[in-house]
Order: structure tokens, then sequence, then C-alpha cells
């Protein structure tokens, strides 16, 4: 609570207490017992989160990412490790003296309050002065764009209303952290593109850290500045949108992330960063690796990243020869399945653009080929 | 509506042709609803006892038996309360029956709550007593009653006529409650604790409001359970006499329409609450 006094309204500079992280997670861990047996659902997580970030916990349901996030809340404790918001340790303090909100993926709306009652619902606790709960809901319901429905009942509100009702209640109280536990999972497709900008907008605007939970690797990509893919209860990258993407760090995140290709292959050689790497049946290609001959290493190349021509290509592209085993028109782009001569299938997304070359066929034979820096070896 | 669509600029002439489909087709007869007919049987069915008690509370009879009608008269209605022992019976039976809603009330939201909410050592066997409660039947409950009381010395009457009506409707209250609290979002306790509530708080703001409907209709459930026991308590009333007990003994001697009066009388004020909590939970809602 005391924190909350100290820090300055506006969090854009984290003036100060420069170079403390909003959240820091040292070493948590936390089992369960159900059913008579201990579930380990985080395991030794170590997190920084900077002041004003939109991070991103990413990952399968079960992963842990939710139990983190409910760690950081308060609501679990953890079974070892420190959990510290602005660098003071938090970890055996009760929800209610935490300075962080919480969006609920059931939105949690108080069913009996109007929506003036529900967002005046933390500033009541903190007792602010009548006129400033007033000026204060306003102010956050016209964030949210929700002003005029003050009187009604959160029953009465559609998905997408209620969403940002949840949100307003929880961004009035100008918390040191907002997290977000699946807050769109509720709502349908368009509704969630849409909401997408908006937390992303409001975010920007409030320049409150938000943390946010999601399995949609979509929504991470496009909101977060960084992202921690989980799995297994244990953070598999920590990066930014364009980090995890581009350079998948384990097989796992080359998975979750995007659609992406494995090609199992032996280094053959090496000149500086770059590898040749022999692919058993389908021949060699170059990548960027750091194995030493002879290891088995996984090469993972972004179907975007590659090209798709019937002759063979020439300078200094990594090139494989295939068979278009499957074509799917998707409108704006086309996947094409190739199968290499290991057996391997690689998939290649090509943009209908108008003048692109003509499409290929299935059975027909093809070069797929691609820059040398564009396939990473996983480790593993 | 259907008419004024499809006679638009685009079709001027679709107008007869319009209303015409919208009717039944000629010489198909209308199917009776049967399912508004049995609704209505078994609405009657429901009503009729009460309609003769009310109807039998205006029976101008001269002798002693109510049972065939005489002719109309509001009699009964000035001289409700001519029998003093009918008085205070029935001014015992409301007052236990308020006591019982009370209490019942207080002990069941806590024992639903608890039910619903945590895993405890012996929350099984508790259900379980819970449910052999409601289901045993009453003169075995009544006999044990009885016993106990009096192994424990305690004089029988007004009291444990109390105790007896608390202990066999607390057991509805509590599943009324507990069935509320296990189908409430958790996450709306978390939400307010999220807010700055302490757990009182939430309690008093969030999770109490949102039992309110639960515990009135247990509350009202174990009113209404209190007003008309019989065999229960008959077995711990000793000499205190409640009203159901009091038509009993007076069914020997034939039963005065002042009990069609007070019967009346206890049942429009049930009528009113039902209608006054069905309102307020409407504006609730809103």
């Amino acid at each position: 609570m005391a924190t909350a006094t100290e820090e300055p309204r506006t969090r854009h500079d984290a003036g100060a207490r420069a170079g403390t992280p909003a959240i820091s997670l040292e070493q948590i861990s936390k089992a369960y017992r159900s059913g008579g047996e201990d579930v380990q659902a985080v395991r030794g997580i170590d997190l920084r989160i900077e002041q004003g970030e939109f991070f991103s916990l990413l990952g399968p349901s079960g992963c842990g990412k939710t139990t983190t996030m409910r760690m950081v809340a308060g609501f679990e404790s953890p079974t070892s490790g420190t959990v510290r918001l602005h660098g003071d340790d938090v970890t055996g303090v009760a929800p209610h003296r935490r300075d962080v909100n919480m969006v609920f993926q059931s939105y949690a709306l108080f069913p009996h309050m109007t929506v003036f009652d529900n967002v005046a619902f933390g500033l009541r606790r903190k007792r602010e002065a009548s006129g400033e709960i007033r000026r204060k809901v306003a102010e956050a319901l016209e964030l949210v764009e929700l002003n005029g429905r003050e009187r009604t009942k959160p029953g009465r509100l559609s998905g997408g209303q209620q969403q940002r009702v949840a949100l307003a209640r929880a961004l009035v109280n100008r918390p040191s952290a907002l997290l977000l536990d699946e807050p769109l999972g509720a709502l349908d497709l368009k509704l969630r593109q849409a909401m997408q900008m908006e937390l992303k907008r409001i975010q920007r605007d409030v320049g409150i850290t938000f943390v946010y939970v999601t399995h949609d690797q979509g929504e991470a990509l496009t909101m977060s500045d960084r992202i921690a893919v989980m799995n297994g209860g244990r953070v598999e990258q920590l990066g930014t949108p364009a980090e995890v993407y581009e350079r998948p760090a384990t097989r796992f995140t080359a998975g979750f992330i995007g659609t992406s290709n494995l090609l199992s292959g032996t280094v053959a050689g090496r000149s500086g960063e770059v590898a040749t790497v022999r692919i058993e049946g389908a021949g060699e290609v170059r990548a960027s690796c750091d194995a030493p001959a002879g290891a088995r290493v996984d090469l993972t190349v972004r179907p975007e990243k590659i090209a798709m021509e019937a002759e063979e290509p020439a300078g200094d592209r990594a090139r494989l020869a295939g068979t278009v085993t499957e074509v799917v028109y998707l409108g704006s782009a086309t996947h094409y399945t190739v199968r290499l001569g290991d057996g391997s299938e690689v998939v290649v997304f090509r943009q209908n653009a108008s003048d692109a070359a003509s499409a290929a066929e299935r059975g027909e034979t093809v070069w797929v080929s691609w820059r040398p820096e564009h396939a990473y070896a996983l480790p593993g | 509506m259907t008419t004024a669509t499809e006679t638009g600029p685009g079709a001027p002439d679709a107008g007869a042709s319009a209303t015409g489909s919208v009717r039944r087709p000629r010489g198909a007869r209308r199917r009776p609803d049967w399912g508004k007919y049995f609704t209505w049987t078994v609405l009657c069915w429901l009503f009729a006892p009460i309609a003769f008690m009310v109807v039998f509370s205006f029976n101008d009879i001269a002798g002693r038996h109510n049972v065939t009608w005489e002719g109309f008269t509001l009699r009964w209605y000035s001289d409700a309360f001519a029998y003093p022992d009918l008085n205070v019976a029935l001014l015992n039976t409301v007052t236990i029956a308020v006591l019982t809603m009370l209490i019942a009330g207080f002990l069941g939201t806590l024992l639903g709550l608890a039910l619903g909410r945590y895993r405890f050592l012996g929350q099984s066997a508790t259900n379980l007593v819970m449910f052999s409660a409601i289901s045993a039947p009453e003169v075995v409950l009544g006999a044990s009653l009885l016993s106990m009381f009096l192994t424990m010395n305690l004089a029988v009457g007004y009291w444990t006529i109390l105790i007896a009506h608390v202990m066999f409707s607390v057991s509805f209250v509590a599943i009324t409650v507990r069935a509320r609290v296990l189908t409430m979002d958790p996450s709306v306790e978390e939400a307010a604790r999220d807010l700055g509530a302490t757990p009182l708080t939430t309690f008093r703001l969030v999770t109490l409001p949102l039992l309110v409907p639960a515990i009135t209709s247990g509350g009202l459930i174990a009113f209404a359970l209190s007003v008309d026991d019989f065999i229960i308590t008959s077995f711990v009333s000793g000499s205190t006499q409640t009203f159901p007990l009091w038509i009993w003994g007076s069914t020997r001697v034939g039963i005065p329409p002042q009990v069609n009066v007070m019967g009346t009388l206890i049942f429009g004020l049930g009528v009113l609450l039902a209608v006054a909590n069905t309102v307020l939970a409407r504006r609730r809602s809103r």
C-alpha cells in the first residue's frame, strides 16, 4: 500500500525507482496436491518485468502461466521463491494488500452492482472522497468507451462491454501492474481482434505494466513488448515477439508459435557462423548453427521464408527438391506442403499477389529454397 | 408487420395474397393445446383445497360442523379471535416459525457455505446427516427427539418445539445455500479481494448479497415447514399448543370456522411474502 502513494501518477517514466522492475519473480515454484499426488505446476521461474511493459506469458493450457500470474496477484503462494513488486518482497502478502489488479477470464463482475459501483469498488476500499470517485470512474469508463452505462447492471451488457467494465474496474485504481488472465478468450474473433488493438492503445495511454496470460500466440505476438513462452512449468524462451518468432530457442517454441518446418540432419562441415547440414536423402543445406561437425541438429525454417520455384535457384540459397503433396488456398495466401527426398514435409506460404509466379499443382516437382541465415539449428 | 413488408413498392398487388398466407389454410383445424389444459388441470388440483378453505371461512353455519355450505357471512372474521386457546396456539406457531426461520436461516447459511466452499474432515458425514434429516420419517425423528429431551431432563414445551423445528429445517436452508455457493463463480470473490477488500468486507459486500436469494428461499421453506409441522411437534410439545395441534384436537368436536379464517390469513400472508420476494428479486436483477 505504501508503494501506491510513493509512486508517481503516470508510470511512463520509471524515474522514482529507475532500474527496479515492476515485477520480479525469483526462483518461483509451485506444487499442488491433487488427488493424492503432487503436481508441479511451476518449476523455478525467474522473470523481471519492467515498468510500463506489455508482457505476455504464453503457453498451452497447464503450462503454469495462470498459476504464475495468480502468485503475482497473491491468490496462490509459491512453494518456494520470492515475488517482488517494485523491489518489495510481497511473497506472503494477502491479495488485498498488493498494488496489482487483475482482469479475470470470466470478468468476475459483481452481478448485483451497477457498472458504476463495480468500477468504484476499489476506490471505495481506499476510502477516497466521493467526488474523486465520481471523477475517476467517469474517466475510466471514458477510457473504455462505456460512459453513459453507469446505472446498468453487468447482466444487461454484452460480453465485449462486460470485458471493458472489468478492465475499467481494474485500471481505475492505477495499479503498479495490471494482470490479465486470458481476458479475450470468451469473445468472438472480430471482437477479439478489435479488443487487442484497444488493449494496446489503453496500455500506451495509461502506461501501466500489463502482464497478459494467453494461449493464443497471435494475441501475444500482436500486443506484447516481450513474451515468455512457457511449457511444463518452465520458461522456454523469453524475448520480443520478433525474437521468439524469428529465432525460436527450443523445439517447443518453434512448434508452438506459428507454423514451423523441422528438418533433421547432421553437421557436415562449417565455415564461421554457417554450417553445412546434410539431410539424409534430401541433400545438403547451409544454416546458421554453432554445433560441431558430426553433431545431429534439427533445423527450423518459417514457411514464409521459403521460396518455391520450378527451376533450381541460382546463388547461395539453401535449396532442396521435393514434390508438392497438398495445396491449400486461403484467399490472401496459399499454403503448399512439399515432400522432400528424406520423406519429411515442409510447409511453404506464398502470398497470392497478382504478379506471383504461376501456382504449383499437386504432384509437381519443385525446388524450395531459403537464405541460409533464415534456418536455425535447435538444441537437442 | 408481415403485410407491411410484403406490400412494399416492389410488390403492389401482393397485399391480398400475403394476408391470406398469414392465416391458416381453410379446413386445417387448430390442434388443441393439450399442454395448456394439462397445466390448468394441475393448477386447479393444487389450489382446490385452498379454495375450499377460503370459501368455507365465509360459511354461515349454525351448528358445530363446517362441512356443508349454508350461506355467506363475514361474522367469523369479526369473531376471528373468539377462542383464547386458538389464539395462544396461533401465536406460538407464528413465533416459533419466525424464530425457526431466523435461527435455521443463520445456521443453515453457515453450514451451506462450509459445505459448498471448503473441504474438511467430516464433510461427507455432514452431508449424509443433512440428507438423512430430510429423508428420515417424521415419526422416527419425533420419537427420538422426545427420548433425547427426556434423557437430557429438558422440560418439553415451547423451547423443545423450537429446537426440533430448527433441527429439521436447517438442512433445507443448508442445501439451498450450498447449491448457490457451488454455482457461484469463485473469481467474483477473488476480484473483490484483488480490489482491496478484506475477507470480511468481501463477505459483506459480495458473498452475502449473492447468497441472499438462496438464504431467503431457504428461510421461507423453514418458515413453511415450521408452521404446518404436526408429527414431530406432537411428540415434543408437552402441554404447549400450536395451530396444527389445536386443529387436530378440535376435529373430534368439529373444527370452528375461525380455523379457516386463520388459515386464510396465513395463506394470504404467505402469498404476500412470495409476491414481495419476486418483486424484489426482479428489481435486484435490473
